[in-house]
């Protein structure tokens, strides 16, 4: 291994790093996933041990996309456009059944799981997911941010 | 006016045009033709001892697979008036076929009845005749199909959309 590849490694592995414990998520609550939500984020279990406690309310300052409830087909299209104006590296977590497959809303209005519309990175399952599951999840995503693995 | 008064009144005013009246533990409805539904509504809404100003709600009934009724008239619009004067309510309804699901409109009189109607068109497919813009309300226009009809497939699939320009 030369000089080069070895300071370019290091340096993304500083990189992932850095920005596995510094994660501004966008909540995109659209149902009741979005009470363990705050359950979660709030000082009782703190996602902010894991450096992901201020969430940004705009897309375009946000790094990690969590899509909390259950989404319509008619709320697809506004989903999908969050996701594009989400600026690079991103990253999405289906927080939920709904999220993840739809979960028991079969039906004619609800989208059978997020990834028909947009890449997802971590799928939290449970109806509500409990917090512990959230905080596994929110692990394995700072794995998969520690590791470089993006999509873009 | 007590909810048998105003049954009455609306039996002497329209005779045959009432095809049926009933009352259930203080709800009085009557079923009335297609062809006098916006006569009668003018009335119940105009009419100094009915004075229905309130249309409380607009929707339909699919009656295609109800027990006894699988071979009349598949579709059941229904009226919920009440009078705010009078503080009385009561319910019309008018039949329609599938083959000609067709209603006039009450936007006329009350306003509200723009997007009740939309959402029975969205919902059930009966038309409104004179609705000046009868699109889907709370779907898209990209779905086929109207999903609280009972031969609408459960877990039918339907396009996903974009986002709109």
């Amino acid at each position: 291994m030369g000089v080069g590849s070895f300071f370019t490694t290091k340096l993304d592995e500083a990189i992932g790093w850095a920005r596995k414990y510094s994660i501004f998520q966008y909540p995109f609550v659209t149902a009741c996933c979005g009470m363990e939500y705050m359950a979660t984020a709030c000082s009782h279990y703190d996602i902010d041990r894991f450096g992901a406690g201020l969430p940004r309310f705009s897309p375009r300052q946000a790094d990690v996309l969590f899509v909390v409830g259950t989404i319509s087909h008619k709320m697809a299209p506004v989903l999908k456009r969050i996701y594009d104006q989400m600026t690079e590296p991103k990253w999405v977590v289906a927080f939920g059944v709904c999220t993840c497959t739809g979960g028991f809303y079969d039906n004619y209005a609800t989208v059978q799981g997020i990834d028909t519309i947009i890449p997802v990175d971590v799928y939290i399952p449970g109806c509500p997911p409990r917090p512990e599951s959230v905080i596994d999840g929110l692990m394995k995503l700072q794995e998969k941010i520690a590791a470089g693995a993006q999509r873009f | 006016m007590q909810g048998d008064a105003i049954l009455d009144a609306l039996r002497e005013r329209f005779g045959a045009a009432v095809v049926e009246t009933h009352a259930h533990r203080g709800d009085h409805t009557a079923v009335v033709t297609r062809q006098a539904l916006p006569d009668v509504l003018r009335h119940c809404r105009d009419d100094a001892g009915l004075a229905f100003d309130v249309l409380m709600d607009l929707t339909a009934v699919d009656y295609s697979r109800f027990p006894g009724r699988e071979d009349g008239p598949r579709f059941e619009v229904v009226y919920h008036l009440y009078s705010i004067r009078h503080n009385h309510r009561l319910r019309l309804k008018t039949r329609v076929d599938e083959d000609d699901p067709v209603v006039p409109t009450a936007v006329g009189l009350w306003p509200i009845a723009d997007w009740l109607e939309r959402e029975v068109w969205d919902m059930f497919g009966v038309r409104f005749e004179g609705h000046p813009d009868l699109r889907r309300l709370l779907l898209y226009e990209e779905f086929s199909g109207h999903p609280l009809r009972k031969d609408y497939p459960i877990n039918r699939r339907q396009p996903l959309i974009g986002p709109r320009v």
